[in-house]
Formats: C-alpha cells, sequence, structure tokens
C-alpha cells in the first residue's frame, strides 16, 4: 500500500518534471527562431519535409471528407425539403471544426511523427552532443527550423483541406445529387462570416499547429536515446498530439462560438 | 545547388497554394464580397417581441437583402426590445415613415426584418429611429387566439339552440 502510494508521487513528481523541462524548452527554442530566420535555407528544407510532402495526404483527405458531408447532409436535409441548406452544412462544419481538426491529427501522423523520429534518431546517435562539441546550439540548428516549419506549414494546410474538401462537397452536392448551384453557393456566403467563422477557424489551426509541433520536437529532444525509446516517443507524438488538439478544440470552440 | 532550386520551388508553390485557399475561402464562401460594411449606416427599431430574430439576421425590402441585424437590447424602462439595424451603404433612400415587421422565411425557416417605405419626402438619417413597427407572430399565441375564438363560437351556438 504505502509502496503504491509512493510510485503514485514518484509518477506525479516525473508528470511536472516533464511539463517544466517541456516548458523551458519552448522558451529556448522561440528564443532560437531569430537565428532561423537568418539562415532561410534550414527553414526551407524543413518547409518541404513537413508541409509540401503532407499536401496529397490533406488534399485527398479533404477531397473524401467534403464529399463524404455533402452525401450525409444531403440525404437528412432532402427529408426537410432544404437541401438547399447543403453548402452552408458542408462549409460551416468544414472550416469551423473538420478543416483545423483533420488537418491537425493527420499532420500529427504524417509530420509529427517523423519529426519526433528524426530527432530522437540524433539524439540515439549521439548527433545532437556532437553539435554541442562543436559549439554549434542543436536547438539553434535541429529544433527551431522544424517547429518554425510546422507552425507555418499548419494554418496554410487546414486551408487547403478546407478550399478542397468544399469542393469535393460541391461536386457531390451539384454534381451527382442535383442540388440547385446557385443557391449552394448564395446560402453559403450568406451564412458564413469571414471573422465570425473563417478567421476562427485559421487561429485554431494556428494554435493546433503550435501544439502539434511542440509535443513533436519535445518528444524527440526528450526522448530515452535508445532504438525502444525513439519508438515510444513516437507513439507518445501521436497519442498526446490526438488527446491536446481534440480536447483544446473543445475549449476554443467554447471560447470563439459560444454566447455567454 | 539543382536540388535547394527545386527544393525552394515546391516550398513556393506551396505557400501559394495555401494562400490562395484562404483567399478561396475568403471570397468565395463567406459574405465578404456580398456585403461591404465601409459605408453602412444604422437604424435602430424598437419591437413589443422579436420572437427569433437574431443578431446577424437579414434585414430586406421587397425581398432584396439591404442590411442585417446588427445588435438586440431590451429597454428596461419601455419594456421593448431594440434592434439596431446595419443597412448597406447603397440603400440609403427610405422615408422616414417606413414601418418594419418580423416576418419568418418559409414555415420552419429564420426570421428576418422586412421593411416597407412609406410615402414621406424625409428620408431617414444615419442613427434614426423606425417609428411603426409590427412584432414577430408567435404561433402559440396564434393558436391560443384560434382556441379561445373557436370555444366562444361553440358557447354560443350551443346557447342558440337551447
Amino acid at each position: 500500500m504505502l509502496e503504491w502510494i509512493r510510485q503514485l508521487g514518484r509518477g506525479g513528481f516525473g508528470l511536472f518534471e516533464k511539463l517544466g523541462r517541456s516548458n523551458l524548452f519552448i522558451l529556448k527554442t522561440l528564443a532560437g527562431i531569430p537565428s532561423v530566420l537568418g539562415r532561410p535555407q534550414l527553414l526551407i528544407a524543413q518547409l518541404l519535409s513537413v508541409g509540401v510532402l503532407s499536401l496529397l495526404l490533406i488534399g485527398i483527405s479533404g477531397l473524401f471528407v467534403g464529399m463524404v458531408l455533402a452525401l450525409q447532409g444531403y440525404n437528412t436535409l432532402v427529408d426537410f425539403g432544404a437541401e438547399e441548406s447543403l453548402g452552408v452544412v458542408v462549409a460551416l462544419s468544414i472550416v469551423r471544426e473538420l478543416g483545423p481538426v483533420v488537418t491537425a491529427l493527420l499532420f500529427a501522423g504524417r509530420a509529427g511523427s517523423a519529426l519526433t523520429a528524426e530527432i530522437g534518431l540524433m539524439k540515439a546517435t549521439e548527433q545532437l552532443s556532437g553539435m554541442e562539441m562543436m559549439a554549434v546550439d542543436p536547438i539553434h540548428r535541429v529544433i527551431a527550423p522544424r517547429f518554425l516549419a510546422g507552425v507555418l506549414s499548419m494554418p496554410l494546410l487546414a486551408a487547403i483541406f478546407s478550399a478542397v474538401g468544399i469542393y469535393g462537397g460541391y461536386f457531390v452536392g451539384v454534381g451527382l445529387l442535383g442540388v440547385d448551384d446557385g443557391a449552394f453557393w448564395s446560402q453559403m456566403q450568406s451564412k458564413v462570416d469571414l471573422h465570425e467563422d473563417i478567421y476562427n477557424g485559421v487561429i485554431k489551426s494556428l494554435v493546433f499547429g503550435v501544439v502539434v509541433t511542440w509535443i513533436a520536437v519535445f518528444e524527440g529532444y526528450d526522448t530515452v536515446p535508445t532504438s525502444e525509446g525513439v519508438s515510444r516517443a513516437t507513439t507518445r507524438t501521436v497519442v498526446y498530439s490526438a488527446f491536446s488538439v481534440l480536447g483544446l478544440d473543445f475549449v476554443l470552440t467554447a471560447l470563439m462560438f459560444g454566447d455567454y | 545547388m539543382k536540388q535547394t532550386k527545386t527544393t525552394e520551388l515546391f516550398v513556393g508553390v506551396f505557400i501559394a497554394a495555401g494562400v490562395a485557399a484562404l483567399f478561396v475561402l475568403a471570397m468565395q464562401v463567406s459574405n465578404l464580397s456580398s456585403f461591404s460594411q465601409a459605408d453602412g449606416y444604422t437604424l435602430t427599431a424598437r419591437f413589443e417581441n422579436i420572437g427569433g430574430l437574431k443578431v446577424r439576421s437579414p434585414v430586406t425590402v421587397g425581398g432584396v437583402r439591404v442590411g442585417r441585424v446588427a445588435y438586440i437590447d431590451y429597454d428596461n424602462d419601455r419594456f421593448e426590445a431594440v434592434v439596431t439595424l446595419e443597412m448597406d451603404g447603397r440603400y440609403n433612400q427610405f422615408p422616414d415613415d417606413t414601418s418594419a415587421s418580423i416576418y419568418t422565411s418559409g414555415l420552419l425557416g429564420e426570421q428576418y426584418i422586412a421593411l416597407e417605405p412609406g410615402g414621406s419626402e424625409d428620408l431617414l438619417a444615419n442613427g434614426s429611429e423606425i417609428e411603426m413597427t409590427q412584432s414577430a407572430l408567435v404561433l402559440e399565441k396564434l393558436v391560443g387566439k384560434f382556441l379561445f375564438n373557436k370555444a366562444a363560437e361553440g358557447n354560443q351556438s350551443a346557447e342558440g339552440e337551447e
């Protein structure tokens, strides 16, 4: 019994220690960002692997999410004779929720896990300590460009997801199911607000980008430098990212769209 | 060197695509293009009952959208709802005896404010109040009135037969 309570205490200490380490780590990373701007080549290389290579996954997922939404929405709305509202349903659900959230989850799986594995392996093969030996700060050289690339890529990817998804919904709704073309767009334009819906969606995706990339680079940097440690860190990145994205989404939605 | 050039190209295309997607969302999906607030003006109207009217509900004249509800407040002294209308600056020729009514679009649709211009020579200015208003129809009240009338008729005819 006593042993069990002690273990609980140790776990609690470990948790707070890790939280503290991750906060110190993000501060150091933020301090390293100006030095990245001086060397844009580092940033561009990371934007390629984090952003551009995620593009196909995000685009195809967005297309299918929009198509499924149109199909499901149509089947429900047609019972009420309100199938012209399909554009509103598709656009609002994608721009407000699915765009930022699904993009962040896919981003964590596609780019976040790769970041963790790459940085973890650098640590396991002692490349990071090698850099320190050569008086190169690995946080400036390795972590900060990756962090910045992730934060910049997420809103762009989410915007692409939303735009492609709405056109996917348009093809299914107007092309296949025969919803009126003009009503689809005009109802959408009258109900979707630039500030309320689109800006808030972009803010959401920016927040998710910071959180997911932070988790990914921190788990990689903080990994136990063995092959098992790297594999566990990669798993933790995806799991923690999913938890924090879904949890934060509720908090952000309550703050942005709640009327209280 | 060639490697970096293609990398830069891809990254450039990616950023351009992202910005273009944001632009599409702003112009095509949202109401930015259809409604400009730059040279708009505001009107107020008092209603006994606004029913299900909400902020951002449309304001129409003859079915054409000319503005939207910007703000809804309640006057504690006069026990009335005060609705602020944000009007499109292109439509600023309404006479000052214009009346405002709250209607419902369709059976289950949302509620909107319909303006009906009067015949006065003077125009409504920025910030002025629409004097003549008609409250929203509340379905329960109507049904209640109808049932009450029916019951009264039934009583009369029953009395007549005796």
